[in-house]
């Protein structure tokens, strides 16, 4: 047996595609749960990025409180949570959004502080209001970097959701560690290829935003 | 000038992020292709020459057994290494065969099951023997304790009450109701026989769906209490359910068998006098010492390893 005939097995299994433990419920789930750890971790990120980021102030204690963000492991911080609030969607949601905010919070706040410096004074010298500037001058500017900031965050929830398995959620971690605790390569395989299948096509879905969403003049240069 | 640099800059991050991806997919195809001769694509270690090396699986109990057998060798002065919360018997079984643990508490009807679903479990004698006889050639059973600790199919107190489920109530009074419950367990609970194929095959339960948890551990307890789930596979032995007030619903049918503990040991790397010394533990241990001392691991949170080396030397064993 190698790896793609576990691979072919376990799609081939038209029982794996149907049911609570279907691969489309479970990849909902899985789809679900990124989502939602991705929407909240931008809805924190984000304006806090462009804030310090237009006002250049905070910078050092951001870049502090980041980079410890980004030392805790997921995983430890999962059980200990669990161990702390009980089962459920929350204790799942804690781990992902602290991994997703750091990459969304120092990549917007160092895409909005780089944006050259003379259409900022220009636009100031011009009268426009601090949150024009913002939103009509940086921010443009700065989107393409803001969205790999994004893309990175989303990229690493989908991979880091599978944890949700081992405190007994669904998502296509599911199939790795049932499969493990079975001793069925077939679900192990099969589990790991939607993963990784689920983060090519997250990385397709942002170069295609990056397409419609960045202005013309700013991604010739 | 900064404007230039930063343009370029996630273009160049993204084709090396492929270039890196690509490689490290190459590599994981070719290292797994390359093992086509074996089933199982993770590599195992063999034992040290000469040191006992005792597991368990991933539960409480488990880990206790093996304190305590693992503490027995010891005392006899042989070398013993643990390596505890293996994971479930699927793992440990393949283990056991390639000569990675020496000795592992098992459980003889559960293991029996494990080898052949469909054998008839009459006596814990019989099922040694019939053990015995599908083991593969360089493994054995000891002598069974009289210690036993099943899995049982248990309904928290809420669901009880509202289908009227008592101590005297068997699996077969949830033909009707399993539709509307949620069944948990381990993960490996879902494709065995004793488990959801069993209850099917045997009871004719179908339930509405299958939460995995873990082999009667904490989250079996807090799924079953906060009625995540409304029935569970809880061990016999599990000092929750006195204290949550599950009720263990009766198996007329005996589908979970006989489940008395007994070391499984590999026959070359066990010396004779190690086989004694697992036998005399066994003989000593029965089902209430084991709801104590699964009592002091589980609800007291004290050490397994001190729980087993202060029973050995109460029962005066070591």
């Amino acid at each position: 047996m190698n790896i793609f005939d576990f691979a072919h097995a376990f799609f081939g299994d038209s029982a794996n595609w149907q049911g609570y433990d279907g691969i489309p419920q479970r990849f909902l789930e899985h789809l679900q749960y990124s989502l939602l750890a991705l929407a909240v971790a931008a809805a924190i990120g984000l304006p806090v990025g462009l804030l310090t980021g237009h006002t250049g102030r905070g910078g050092n204690a951001l870049a502090f409180i980041a980079n410890a963000a980004r030392a805790l492991p997921s995983f430890g911080l999962l059980v200990l949570v669990v161990l702390l609030i009980g089962f459920g969607l929350l204790p799942v949601m804690i781990p992902l959004v602290v991994l997703a905010v750091p990459p969304i919070l120092v990549t917007t706040y160092e895409a909005v502080r780089t944006v050259d410096p003379s259409p900022v004074d220009a636009a100031r010298g011009m009268g426009m209001p601090e949150s024009r500037i913002l939103f009509q001058v940086e921010v443009p500017v700065a989107l393409p970097l803001i969205l790999s900031g994004l893309r990175s965050a989303a990229i690493q929830i989908v991979s880091t959701a599978t944890i949700a398995a081992y405190v007994s959620l669904g998502g296509l971690g599911r199939y790795i560690i049932d499969g493990l605790y079975q001793r069925d390569y077939e679900k192990v395989v099969g589990g790991a290829t939607l993963v990784a299948f689920l983060a090519l096509v997250t990385l397709v879905l942002f170069w295609a935003a990056g397409r419609f969403t960045v202005s013309p003049g700013v991604r010739r240069r | 000038m900064t404007s230039t640099a930063k343009s370029s800059w996630p273009r160049t991050r993204h084709t090396g992020a492929a270039a890196v991806a690509l490689t490290a997919a190459t590599a994981l195809l070719a290292g797994c292709s390359s093992g086509d001769t074996s089933d199982n694509p993770l590599e195992e270690e063999k034992a040290e020459a000469g040191t006992v090396v005792v597991g368990s699986n991933n539960f409480a109990e488990s880990t206790l057994l093996a304190d305590i057998y693992g503490e027995a060798l010891r005392a006899k002065g042989l070398k013993v290494t643990y390596k505890h919360n293996i994971g479930s018997r699927e793992t440990t079984y393949g283990l056991m065969k390639n000569g990675s643990i020496t000795v592992l508490p098992e459980y003889n009807g559960s293991l029996l099951a494990y080898l052949d679903p469909e054998a008839e479990q009459e006596s814990p004698e019989a099922v040694n023997t019939a053990v015995k006889a599908e083991l593969d050639g360089k493994l054995t059973l000891l002598d069974p304790s009289p210690a036993e600790n099943k899995d049982s199919v248990s309904v928290n107190a809420e669901t009880a009450k509202k289908y009227k489920l008592t101590a005297s109530s068997t699996l077969a009074d949830l033909k009707d109701v399993a539709p509307d419950m949620v069944i948990g367990g381990s993960p490996e609970f879902q494709t065995r026989r004793q488990g959801l194929e069993g209850l099917k095959s045997v009871y004719g339960l179908e339930f509405k769906s299958f939460k995995a948890l873990d082999a009667g551990g904490p989250l079996t307890q807090a799924a079953l209490t906060q009625n995540e789930v409304q029935a569970a596979d809880v061990f016999t032995t599990d000092p929750t359910i006195v204290k949550e007030k599950f009720v263990v619903l009766g198996d007329p049918e005996n589908l979970f068998g006989f489940a008395n503990v007994t070391p499984l040991v590999h026959k070359d790397a066990l010396p004779p006098e190690g086989v004694d010394a697992l036998n005399e533990v066994s003989a000593e241990l029965d089902t209430e010492t084991l709801l104590d001392l699964d009592a002091q691991v589980q609800l007291d949170k004290k050490d397994p390893l001190d729980v087993a080396k202060a029973w050995l030397k109460s029962a005066g064993l070591v």
